[in-house]
């Protein structure tokens, strides 16, 4: 039953997004184009941010963590 | 904005009118739509030019290629585009009296919404929450059927001539001395239409050299009489006094604009009821600005009269005026009294004036004769001069439709616009593809609804008008409000943000307020 009501809302969010772009009012081949348009898209931004983000964060963390890591080094050696 | 306004003694009762503010994510995402509209709009035309898809809208002949281009304004660019996609919640053929209950002809479309076929099978007993039937005087059985139908047979339909040669029958003679009596006013004539009563009355009693200070939502019957008559208009913001007021000081102190000597005239054009809005006119307001200022005003009943006030004289009741404070009270017979055409009321001398001057009088055939009857019956009805208590019993059905039906929508969440008394509620939908798809929805569940979209309303703010009914009973008020909340729900529709607490077994009158949270 958690599949059907699953299935439901899934269904009742697509109705959604149909009414919001106006997809509801076009014709077949106008709402071929569209999605064809809008999944392109999606998935050219979700490979880019496959490829890109997690080179970014590296260089993100290793940026602060320089920043901050070589400062305990020197309190270590101090200390030592 | 929720208020309640007491000025200063001027309001007998509470003045509660609301405009919810659109959401800005709905605002957002309804440009959104519209953007995708455009888009997929200039590739059709695109497609069309380069003939690529047959062309079936109107365009110009071969020959007339190379001149101005007729079709390519905006307008025609949205009916081209936009209108075509959802033309078929508009213009559906009903096949019986437009009472609380409606027959429509099922009509489908193979080629999206280019020509229509009749499938031959008739949708029966639709309620009808879209026809203008306040009273509920439009009834195919009953005292006013019986008396259309005897006049019938003595006159005949048609009047074949002007009001001024020979088309003045004793029944309007009857009829103006009716409607006088039930405004309250010296006298009255009445016309064959209820917008030609306005456009062309205007002119006749303005001119040049006269000021216009029009409402921002005025009806388009205003709007042509003024733009007719030639004098100059000014605008002020809907229902706004403050606008109303600054706009009246300019006049007087500045004079006509370039010889600065003082207006011939200056008339105020209001309405009583906003159709599109739902709003009432701050009828007492404007009165005492007009007195101060030395105006006259124009009041359009053409919704209000027979909707509004205890006995169902109209706004002037409502607010428990005087007649004679009002110059000129315009209405029209086509809402509450199930007939058709128009009147206007007044002092003696303006009103004979106006048989002489008017274009209507002049020009337009006069009222039909059983059309007359129909008038004269349901206003006796009304005024109770038939002997029962049918007409009262009608103003009061109304008046406690209106106010569950609107409660009710409002704890639901939906944005309703105008006053809580108005008979008119505009229920917001905003994005073009809800606007067909509300549409669709009420006539699959047997409900017939008017929606309305861009030209009558601003782009972003398109709304389903529901007109309330006196013959609506209240278990087709419950089954139509069910309805609505199940389309509600399924197309997302409750964007309000003030909640209502939910009255529970409190009975209707005039000291319940509301409750709102925020």
């Amino acid at each position: 039953m958690d599949i059907k009501s699953m299935k439901n809302y899934i269904y009742w969010l697509f109705c959604q997004f149909e009414l919001i772009t106006c997809s509801y009012l076009m014709e077949p081949w106008e709402k071929l184009l569209f999605y064809t348009f809008n999944i392109t898209m999606l998935v050219t931004v979700l490979y880019t941010a496959y490829i890109f983000v997690p080179v970014h964060i590296s260089t993100a963390f290793q940026f602060f963590w320089h920043f901050f890591g070589n400062q305990h080094e020197n309190t270590v050696s101090i200390v030592k | 904005i929720n208020h309640i306004v007491h000025n200063g003694g001027l309001y007998k009762r509470p003045f509660n009118e609301a405009f919810e503010e659109t959401p800005m994510l709905v605002a957002v995402l309804t440009y959104v739509g519209y953007g995708v509209l455009t888009l997929f709009g200039y590739l059709r035309d695109f497609m069309r030019q380069w003939k690529i898809e047959k062309c079936q809208n109107a365009t110009e002949r071969e020959e007339q290629k190379d001149f101005v281009p007729l079709y390519q304004d905006f307008e025609n660019f949205y009916n081209r585009n936009l209108y075509m996609r959802i033309r078929d919640s508009w213009n559906r053929p009903i096949c019986s009296v437009p009472g609380a209950k409606v027959d429509m002809m099922e009509r489908v479309s193979h080629d999206y919404n280019w020509t229509f076929t009749y499938t031959g099978r008739v949708i029966k007993d639709i309620i009808n929450m879209g026809s203008y039937n306040y009273l509920g005087f439009a009834q195919k059985a009953g005292t006013c059927q019986k008396a259309a139908a005897k006049v019938l047979s003595h006159y005949g339909a048609g009047v074949c001539s002007t009001r001024q040669e020979m088309g003045n029958l004793d029944k309007h003679e009857e009829l103006e001395k009716l409607v006088a009596r039930f405004l309250g006013v010296e006298s009255a004539m009445a016309y064959g239409m209820g917008f030609a009563t306005n456009s062309m009355n205007i002119p006749a009693l303005v001119g040049k050299g006269c000021l216009i200070l029009s409402d921002e939502l005025n009806h388009a019957s205003l709007v042509l009489g003024a733009r007719l008559s030639g004098a100059t208009i000014r605008i002020f913001k809907h229902n706004n006094m403050q606008s109303l007021e600054k706009l009246l000081k300019d006049a007087i102190v500045h004079g006509q604009p370039r010889t600065r000597r003082p207006w011939k005239k200056i008339l105020i054009l209001v309405e009583g009821i906003y159709s599109m809005e739902g709003s009432i006119v701050r009828l007492p307001e404007v009165i005492a600005l007009k007195k101060k200022y030395k105006s006259y005003l124009y009041l359009d009943e053409a919704h209000s009269i027979g909707a509004l006030g205890p006995s169902g004289r109209g706004v002037v009741e409502y607010f428990g005026l005087s007649p004679e404070d009002v110059d000129v009270m315009m209405g029209t017979f086509t809402k509450s009294f199930g007939a058709a055409g128009g009147y206007i009321g007044g002092k003696k001398e303006l009103i004979d004036y106006l048989r002489t001057y008017s274009h209507s009088a002049v020009y337009a055939t006069s009222l039909s004769p059983p059309v007359v009857e129909q008038i004269i019956t349901s206003m006796k009805c009304i005024m109770g001069e038939d002997g029962t208590t049918v007409g009262k019993a009608r103003v009061q059905q109304l008046a406690e439709n209106t106010r569950y039906f609107r409660r009710r929508l409002k704890e639901m969440g939906f944005i309703i616009y105008g006053n809580e008394d108005s008979p008119v509620v505009p229920l917001m939908l905003y994005m073009p593809a809800k606007i067909g798809a509300f549409g669709r929805e009420m006539l699959k569940r047997n409900i017939g609804v008017v929606v309305v979209g861009f030209p009558a309303t601003p782009i972003i703010e398109s709304r389903a008008r529901f007109c309330l009914s006196a013959a609506h009973t209240k278990e087709m008020l419950d089954t139509a409000l069910k309805e609505i909340n199940e389309v509600g729900d399924l197309l997302q529709l409750k964007y309000s943000r003030h909640r209502l607490v939910p009255l529970l077994d409190r009975p209707f009158d005039e000291t319940t307020y509301e409750e709102t949270e925020d």
